[in-house]
């Protein structure tokens, strides 16, 4: 059963130094608060795994948390380069930062086998492409059909970390609108950790598409309002694209972006006063 | 640009579209001469009809006008993978002579000189759907020999064709200053038709090969009115959107 507890003591109890973690959320549900507590709470030497890296990424390479990052597509979506990744890629600062990519669908696929509980998934891709070269896949023949396939491995991340809308007082989830690998990735997870926008009495339907996690599969839950600001949870709050936009300016600098790492995230305690630095300087 | 690409889009096709230009032109398409073209954005929002351009591939706009939403290893395997999307639109940093696209790194793997995003949806995108339109800005940076990486493949390095790969390979290739299309012998990349007003020197200027040019070369038609009008309104209101 998932105990409902606080972002910090949750990160606190679940994450080790060295541990592989995968926080998820494509575009809409990023966890950043979670993403934030890592950064406080100073890990080191994590393995981040995650579709898209996004600027929740770009802040956790830039504040030297990874070792090795495992993904698909690192840029600030629809603005341009992650510049604190391409900072540790390019310059090797603030450290060396291994990297290991995959296309969305191998990733998808890999998430796919974790929560499977089978070694590999089978796909068809990679193949004529440089990636192949540059990555952990194998060719398969189809035992059926002779045809030659791509197994893509399983991930199976210590720490899975998601946003959510909902959850009710036993710790059960509910999520809806773009719902990404999450519950890919959670079921892959030794453990996972989920932050919510909301504790509600009981769930109730909301969306066609919504997904439910119940809480035995799910180890801890805490109550994060706006705990994916700058992105976002539907029916609840919207993209902060000018934030997205801010971003490009102030992660350019490795200056600029200490000083506004050290006044939003490590000069706060926990999101709710991130939230209230993020609107001074917003309003200002 | 984007209005030749936009016609390049039937009404009822299956489109599956790529941020910014791709996403641009697949929406003009839609507003204007396709109304019933079903839009989908990898982050599983199928048959989606935003008001205004996404910035982001996932914003909250392609969710809510969407007629479904999937998650992404259903978005990929069973409507992409399995042969559902009849058209689909990509971008990249770096095309070459055989349609290779690069979205991954400038200059050597190992030690990058530009670290691009990385490849996305692209590579299934390009060999996933039944028909690739790839979507670029003519300049001799993007437009290089041999891609430094094959991030989605066209007609492999040496162009020998795809005949071992899943897939056909690009179909037709637009960019500000024309439209280029493999020749069905060699795969190679060659003009086929000029944007009014576009001298072939500024083409051969901005390609970093020795340009094929089609005998007789082509004219894009001008836009329309109505694209014209459309286009704008869409800038207008994606514009007004973003900057609140």
């Amino acid at each position: 059963m998932a105990e409902l507890t606080t972002l910090r003591d949750a990160v606190a109890d679940l994450v080790t130094d060295g541990a592989a973690v995968a926080l998820e959320g494509f575009t809409h549900l990023i966890p950043f608060a979670a993403g934030h507590e890592l950064i406080r709470q100073k890990r080191r030497d994590l393995t981040l795994i995650r579709m898209t890296p996004d600027v929740i990424y770009d802040q956790m390479i830039g504040m030297g948390c990874a070792r090795k990052l495992v993904f698909s597509w690192g840029g600030n979506p629809g603005v341009g380069s992650l510049h604190r990744f391409r900072d540790a890629v390019e310059n090797q600062f603030p450290g060396p930062l291994e990297l290991e990519e995959h296309s969305h669908a191998g990733m998808a696929n890999r998430y796919v086998a974790g929560a499977s509980g089978i070694p590999f998934a089978v796909m068809r891709g990679y193949q004529g492409t440089d990636l192949l070269e540059q990555t952990n896949v194998a060719l398969i023949e189809c035992p059926f059909t002779g045809e030659q396939l791509t197994a893509v491995p399983c991930l199976t991340p210590d720490v899975a970390i998601i946003h959510a809308q909902q959850a009710d007082p036993r710790g059960n989830v509910s999520m809806w609108g773009i719902t990404g690998v999450q519950k890919e990735a959670v079921l892959s997870a030794h453990a996972a950790i989920v932050t919510v926008e909301e504790i509600v009495d009981e769930l109730s339907p909301r969306h066609p598409n919504q997904v439910v996690l119940p809480s035995w599969a799910v180890d801890a839950v805490a109550l994060v309002p706006r705990g994916s600001h700058p992105s976002y949870a539907m029916g609840y709050s919207s993209r902060d694209n000018r934030f997205y936009k801010e971003w490009d300016v102030i992660s350019r600098d490795r200056e600029v972006f200490s000083r506004w790492m050290e006044t939003h995230v490590l000069g706060t305690s926990d999101h709710a006063e991130y939230l209230g630095a993020i609107q001074d300087e917003l309003d200002g | 640009m984007s209005v030749v690409a936009a016609r390049q889009l039937q009404d009822g096709d299956v489109c599956f579209v790529g941020i910014g230009l791709p996403s641009e032109a697949a929406n003009l398409a839609r507003l204007s001469h396709a109304p019933n073209v079903v839009l989908i954005y990898e982050s599983g929002t199928i048959g989606t009809r935003p008001e205004v351009l996404p910035l982001s591939i996932g914003d909250g706009e392609l969710a809510e006008k969407a007629d479904l939403v999937v998650g992404m290893p259903e978005v990929f395997n069973y409507w992409l993978q399995a042969g559902r999307v009849d058209v689909g639109f990509l971008s990249a940093a770096q095309i070459d002579r055989f349609g290779n696209l690069n979205s991954t790194v400038v200059g050597p793997y190992e030690v990058p000189g530009v670290r691009l995003p990385g490849a996305g949806g692209a590579p299934e995108i390009a060999s996933g759907a039944g028909r690739l339109i790839v979507l670029l800005r003519q300049t001799k940076r993007s437009f290089v020999p041999e891609v430094d990486f094959v991030t989605s493949v066209g007609f492999g390095r040496d162009g020998r064709g795809r005949s071992e790969l899943w897939g056909a390979g690009p179909a037709i290739v637009i960019t500000d200053l024309g439209v280029l299309t493999p020749d069905p012998r060699s795969n190679e990349l060659r003009l086929t038709a000029v944007h009014p007003g576009v001298e072939l020197d500024q083409v051969r200027e901005a390609t970093g090969w020795d340009l094929d040019i089609e005998a007789d070369l082509a004219t894009t038609g001008p836009p329309t009115t109505i694209e014209l009008d459309v286009l704008r309104s869409l800038k207008i209101r994606t514009e007004t959107a973003h900057s609140r």
